[in-house]
């Protein structure tokens, strides 16, 4: 009979962020942001039917990196969530806090009871009424949530890009000038990203009951300038 | 309320009805106990609802009243509603499960869309609303009927459709013009006598509010226009623009210049 080797408690989940964090760390980055009238989700993503950003809720917003299919399995559980939610309810009862939890408590479970972590990092945005009403969820492959109401860099190099965003951030400005911050960002000082290498979206205070809209084609061009 | 996640194989897809079904939330379907219509007199229903196609889209319109037998049981509810941003749909019939089934379907959808990444056609859309109307038909023949109008702009093909169902599910495309409820028999001749090719919106919208004129002149369930307290048709127009309801000012000059037109005032 073989003794199974012990592993120490401290290793097993080094391990398993280790593992997570290197499958999160192959992917392009996003940012989210808000500006004046919302919340900018701006990823980098030459796909044009793969998406990052997607619209959950009238107000809320969705972005994850990482694994393609575990993000997106869980994107359509939070449409599905916040449907049903508000179909049993009212609209108004569906909020990003109470999907953010519930996001939390499924990476948490995933990270410690499961075969591997999920390899996905995710950021719920929800779109205040009022300027400075907007939330930022940030939720990493552990179930760790975090929450802002400035920015947040998810993915690859999050650290470097967030440095940068950092740098020339600022609150209540335009859109057009939020987007060129945050797209200077993710490219970086030696490259310059088009409209076709990124994916664009924004939860608008002027764009009716779903505030979710993308910026493609040439309306994202004319913003780039 | 446990976070819907799936395994692949009990996956129910881009459907709202079919998540409601698998988590054992859809609607309470026929009870044999209540087979009989004892009971269900006192139930609101609404009536007469029409559409007509012009040269940019469709008119949709409906008048305002729901009825319980002999009684008047609601002056102003509205029938006419956007299913999605360009899309409409109106109801006659019983009032409670007709706004429920509206509910429905715009969940459904906007779900779909929200799920998919792309909204479904609009012929996909009409048949969702028939599948709808085929699980309601156990309800239907309890005496609750359900008879929708659905409308919309076709981006592939560049023009307005309409489409007119039946309480088994029955989807039958009309050419120019539906109308369901009570009154629809009146108001389809004066949809019919007027009609025309290439109609523009002013004439559209003059057209409608007289057909639910004439309907409640002849049908004591369909509601006329209420000039003591304010109360006009539901209208609205869908376009290329998208679904968009005729302000109340405009539906009440509209009337005002109709009721002129038949004193013989405006001579």
């Amino acid at each position: 009979m073989t003794v199974p080797m012990y592993v120490s408690p401290e290793q097993v989940m080094k391990d398993r962020a280790d593992y997570a964090r290197k499958g999160i760390a192959r992917g392009r980055a996003a940012v989210a942001s808000t500006y004046s009238d919302g919340v900018l989700l701006c990823a980098e993503n030459p796909s044009n039917t793969l998406r990052k950003v997607s619209e959950i809720y009238d107000r809320i917003g969705f972005m994850g990196v990482g694994k393609y299919n575990e993000f997106d399995q869980l994107r359509i559980a939070g449409v599905r969530h916040a449907d049903l939610k508000g179909y049993s309810y009212s609209r108004a009862d569906v909020d990003a806090r109470w999907l953010a939890n519930q996001y939390a408590q499924i990476l948490g479970q995933y990270f410690t009871h499961e075969m591997k972590p999920l390899e996905v990092e995710m950021l719920i945005a929800e779109m205040g009424t009022e300027p400075g009403g907007d939330r930022l969820f940030h939720l990493l492959y552990d179930g760790t949530v975090m929450d802002t109401t400035t920015h947040v860099v998810i993915g690859g190099e999050a650290d470097v890009i967030r440095e940068r965003l950092e740098a020339s951030w600022a609150s209540g400005v335009d859109l057009e000038t939020a987007l060129g911050v945050a797209v200077d960002a993710l490219a970086g000082p030696d490259r310059t990203l088009s409209p076709d290498d990124l994916e664009v979206a924004v939860l608008a205070r002027d764009n009716g009951r779903r505030a979710f809209r993308r910026l493609e084609g040439e309306a994202l061009a004319a913003l780039l300038g | 309320m446990t976070f819907p996640l799936f395994t692949p194989s009990e996956d129910p897809g881009p459907s709202f009805v079919g998540l409601l079904a698998r988590l054992g939330m859809d609607r309470v379907e026929s009870d044999p106990g209540f087979g009989s219509s004892k009971g269900l007199e006192g139930v609101a229903h609404g009536t007469t609802v029409l559409a007509v196609r012009f040269a940019d889209g469709v008119v949709m319109a409906g008048d305002r009243r729901a009825t319980s037998g002999h009684l008047i049981s609601h002056r102003s509810i509205e029938k006419v509603f956007p299913a999605d941003s360009g899309s409409g749909v109106a109801i006659a019939g019983a009032a409670g499960p007709a706004m429920e089934m509206v509910r429905l379907f715009q969940l459904q959808l906007e779900h779909y869309e929200k799920v998919e990444g792309n909204p479904l056609s609009l012929e996909g859309k009409a048949n969702q609303l028939a599948l709808m109307l085929r699980s309601h038909l156990p309800v239907a023949m309890m005496g609750l009927p359900v008879v929708p109008l659905f409308a919309g702009y076709d981006e592939q093909q560049d023009r307005g459709r309409l489409f007119q169902f039946d309480i088994t599910g029955g989807r039958y495309e009309e050419q120019d013009h539906a109308a369901t409820g009570t009154g629809s028999l009146h108001a389809s001749t004066v949809m019919k006598l007027r009609f025309n090719d290439g109609l523009s919106a002013d004439s559209a919208l003059d057209l409608v509010i007289e057909a639910l004129f004439q309907a409640a002149d002849e049908d004591s369930a369909t509601g006329g226009p209420d000039m003591v307290r304010g109360i006009y048709p539901v209208l609205a127009t869908i376009t290329s623009a998208g679904f968009e309801r005729v302000p109340d000012e405009d539906v009440a000059s509209r009337t005002m210049m109709l009721l002129d037109r038949l004193t013989g005032s405006d001579r």
